[in-house]
């Protein structure tokens, strides 16, 4: 069945477009783009005037907990909440349960987002074997099992030698190495960014400088072993500083923030919000006007929601007790279209930003609306107005620091391979 | 509008207070063993006005101290918020002595009462005795006055109010309609 | 005027007429702890439970104290503190213990805003006896209480507190506290001690120099230095901390004349105070665990039986 989406404005950074015009789809894929395309026979016809359509946006950091923590979300509920987010396809984090090491637990989850996912959805395998940070994990046979990247994100590779030896054998299996990028012992005990509201609310601190140096490490090794590397979830000034001078020197390095780092300060966590509670943490004034800064020079490559579902028995409990992490499929395009209200990106750059880049990072054959790509696409509507509602939801879990926000924006249509699988 | 009728004025108050004075000591057959407890806050101001007459008439000191009813109260559960505590002052040990309570109004007697109980915590008195500028009635207790400076005959949703100046002297009484 | 909380948690949270109420009463009904019989009936059939997650033998006991000659029935309950993490949750314990119908709970715990969190969570009073680094308020109160028997008013005091800010519920009450109070308060520690922003916590001046702090100073407020806590990283040992930060007669010397010296307890003799200074005249220590009975009773009367007000 064809899919002709009608009299949108497209927006396509990788084609430079940005004009009103006509979509056609075939066959799950982009069949032709202009103004007034006729609708062959039995064509399934979207009026897009007034809305904005978008190559498919993808999330290239996502915790689906599938397999084993089905408790706090799975494939099927997570490509769920994906696409109410106008997202197309999601990267998923190998922090599972076994850990995504291999190519048995690699092929499960393709498996099984093949026949339950609603969108696409690409395993990123770990970097060492269990992300223990001993040894390296089969790379190779990752890719081959459809990895698009490998991580040990939830912790750092700690020993330097090995993720030198990491960045130079991805670099050869052409595979995208992303650094969860953080200094355990400064963190130390630390539940909070280390500030002022840390001092407030006596909860241990932790500081910027953990995330710095472990950034700058990477930088470092990247630039030595000349190998590219993605920095996950930056959240403070001088990762962004240290990345932007890494790029002017040529330094093969990306990274991507999360829509909570340019939207909540640490102001969040008072009252002992543990939906506030993530790592890295919320951040200060600076950090928070840092990554709009660095969105806006393309400092920043992607947006990300480091989605990371929880049950309430480990959310609702002591600060100190409750996991690290948010929900964020569903809030994450609001909270970017702000950015464009607010001036610091204009709708090319967001879309670059949530779709073309990620795209290009993870080596993906999307986020393009190019004649002959895949039909992925998000429709947009950009003034609708809504609240965010834990009912409402369709992630398992509802630990957002949004929940009673007034949002601005939503996908109205997500498109994949040609198929509407989510329309508001 | 409340409506105010003065029942003792100030002399009134004073001749009352005397004759009280003079029945406490032919009662007592003098301040031997004597003490005056006022309970606060007004008992406490008449307390200090009797104990300056009874060391006047028998040129002897009556020890004179102030017990809160605070903490002895039996409606705390009712009160939304606690009531600000005031401070039990007795200089002098109540075992074996004569005490005279003096309150400005008796009413229900549950104030006696608490006060009763609040003496009875610091020691084993040899009797209490009641002295009270007025009565106004309906008690809910089986408690009565030994010394009264005036029956006053109220209803119940009438306020009988003790009026004091600056020095703490007694004033007025005045009833409220 | 009355007390309209239902909880009290954190000095932060109180007026200056409120934390007046609390300590006038505590003036008034320390005269019962004097008595021959040390009882009054005021909360008659009140249960106050003490929850501790944290040892701590001196606060326990001064709440168990407090709750019995104020005549309730007080039960201790100490969870040990790994329970926090692995056993029971806090949530299910509050709603069991909820079950039995106490008044008030009284609850130390090593996990800053545990008690925030409880207060929600339950219908009964709760009362904070110090919740991990963020406030202590009975200490505070009881703080300010003997400061103001000896000085007759807070307002415009100098007080140095001197130790481990970082670290101290009783540092961040006394902060709140007398800075609501109108005092002035000057901290002093290693800065791998002082944590970011605390001068912005309220009147407060932190000073590098513990002499500074000290200088002219009413009240000087030794904190205890916890080994367990502190680790090692944070001073190279207790004989240097101690040469530094710690109260000598010749540091104390450069205290107002009739100053007095305090210490939350138990102190470690020798690091924070030199012995001769823990036993001097000027040394108020008793005096604080004396007043915290009369601190509690106050507490326990203000806010039981009190309904909460929206």
């Amino acid at each position: 069945m064809n899919l002709l989406i009608k009299g949108g404005r497209v927006i396509d950074p990788s084609q430079g477009i940005d004009e009103t015009m006509d979509v056609l789809i075939a066959d799950g894929v982009v069949l032709e783009l202009g103004q007034g395309i006729a609708a062959p026979e039995g064509t399934q016809t979207i009026d897009a005037s007034g809305l904005l359509v978008t190559p498919g946006l993808i999330d290239m950091h996502v915790h689906l907990r599938d397999p084993g923590l089905e408790y706090k979300e799975d494939i099927a509920t997570g490509s769920r909440a994906a696409a109410a987010g106008g997202f197309t396809s999601v990267a998923c984090m190998p922090n599972t349960s076994p850990v995504i090491d291999n190519k048995a637990v690699a092929c499960y989850v393709v498996n099984k987002a093949q026949s339950e996912a609603l969108v696409n959805v690409f395993p990123i395998g770990s970097i060492t074997k269990g992300s223990k940070g001993d040894s390296l994990a089969e790379m190779g046979d990752l890719k081959e099992a459809g990895c698009v990247a490998v991580s040990d994100d939830g912790k750092p590779v700690c020993n330097s030698e090995l993720m030198r030896r990491a960045l130079e054998y991805a670099k050869g299996v052409g595979i995208t190495v992303i650094s969860h990028s953080e200094d355990l012992a400064l963190v130390g005990e630390g539940v909070m960014n280390e500030g002022f509201v840390s001092t407030e609310l006596g909860l241990k601190g932790i500081p910027w400088a953990a995330e710095d140096i472990a950034v700058a490490r990477e930088v470092y090794l990247a630039e030595f072993a000349c190998a590219p590397v993605h920095i996950a979830h930056i959240s403070t000034a001088g990762s962004a500083r240290i990345i932007r001078n890494a790029k002017a020197r040529g330094v093969k390095v990306t990274c991507e923030t999360a829509p909570h780092y340019f939207s909540l300060t640490d102001d969040a966590v008072r009252g002992y919000n543990t939906n506030a509670k993530m790592n890295p943490p919320l951040r200060g004034e600076s950090d928070v006007a840092a990554m709009k800064a660095a969105l806006a020079d393309g400092t920043i490559d992607a947006i990300a929601t480091d989605h990371a579902p929880h049950h309430p028995d480990e959310k609702d409990v002591e600060f100190n007790v409750a996991l690290n992490g948010i929900v964020g499929l569903e809030t994450s395009l609001p909270l970017s279209l702000k950015l464009v209200e607010d001036g610091v990106l204009d709708l090319k750059a967001l879309v670059s930003v949530m779709s073309c880049n990620p795209a290009k990072i993870l080596g993906l054959d999307r986020g393009t609306l190019r004649v002959g790509a895949v039909g992925d696409v998000t429709v947009i509507d950009p003034g609708k107005e809504w609240q965010v509602e834990a009912a409402k939801l369709e992630s398992k879990s509802k630990n957002s620091p949004f929940l009673g926000w007034k949002m601005k924006g939503k996908a109205v249509y997500t498109v994949v391979k040609g198929q509407v699988v989510y329309q508001a | 509008m409340a409506e105010n009728t003065v029942i003792l004025d100030g002399t009134g108050v004073k001749r009352a207070l005397t004759r009280i004075a003079h029945e406490v000591l032919e009662k007592n057959k003098g301040v031997e063993g004597l003490v005056l407890v006022g309970i606060r806050t007004g008992g406490v101001h008449l307390a200090q006005e009797l104990g300056a007459r009874l060391s006047e008439i028998e040129g002897v000191e009556v020890p004179v101290g102030a017990v809160d009813i605070t903490m002895y109260r039996d409606d705390i559960k009712g009160h939304h918020e606690h009531l600000p505590v005031g401070k039990t002052e007795l200089p002098f040990s109540v075992e074996g002595k004569k005490v005279v309570l003096v309150d400005d109004v008796l009413f229900t007697g549950r104030t006696i009462r608490a006060a009763m109980d609040a003496i009875f915590d610091q020691g084993r008195p040899a009797c209490i005795q009641l002295a009270v500028l007025v009565d106004r009635g309906h008690r809910d207790l089986p408690i009565r006055a030994d010394f009264v400076g005036r029956n006053v005959p109220t209803s119940r949703s009438e306020n009988i109010m003790v009026a004091f100046d600056a020095d703490n002297k007694p004033t007025e009484v005045i009833l409220q309609k | 005027m009355g007390f309209r909380h239902k909880d009290i948690i954190a000095l932060k949270d109180l007026t200056k007429e409120e934390i007046e109420l609390l300590l006038d009463t505590a003036d008034n009904l320390s005269e019962i702890n004097q008595r021959d019989i040390k009882k009054v009936p005021t909360l008659r059939g009140k249960t106050v439970i003490n929850l501790f997650y944290e040892a701590s033998t001196r606060t326990r006991t001064s709440f168990e104290i407090a709750a019995k000659r104020l005549s309730a029935d007080a039960v201790n309950i100490t969870a040990s503190t790994s329970s926090v993490v692995k056993g029971e949750t806090l949530s299910d314990t509050a709603a069991n213990i909820l079950a039995m119908k106490p008044d008030i709970i009284v609850m130390r715990h090593s996990v800053s805003g545990a008690h925030e969190y409880l207060a929600k969570r339950v219908s009964c009073s709760v009362i904070n006896a110090g919740d991990g680094a963020h406030e202590h308020p009975s200490q505070g109160l009881l703080d300010m209480l003997t400061m103001r028997q000896k000085f007759g008013k807070l307002a415009g005091l100098k007080v140095a507190i001197v130790g481990d800010i970082t670290h101290s519920r009783v540092a961040r009450s006394n902060i709140y506290g007398l800075t609501t109070m109108g005092a002035h308060v000057f901290l002093a520690g290693p800065p791998t001690m002082m944590p970011p922003g605390i001068e912005r916590l309220g009147n407060v001046t932190v000073c590098k120099d513990m002499r500074e702090a000290v200088d002219q100073a009413d009240v000087v407020m030794m904190l205890r230095i916890q080994l367990e806590r502190q680790g090692k990283t944070l001073v190279p040992s207790m004989r240097e901390y101690s040469r530094y930060f710690g109260l000598n007669p010749a540091v104390l010397a450069l205290a107002k004349k009739d100053a007095i010296v305090m210490h939350p307890g138990p102190i470690n003799r020798g690091v924070e105070l030199a012995s001769s200074v823990a036993d001097c005249d000027q040394s108020a220590v008793l005096k604080q665990v004396e007043n915290g009975v009369a601190v509690r009773m106050a507490m326990l009367y203000h806010v039981c039986g009190g309904e909460p007000v929206e």
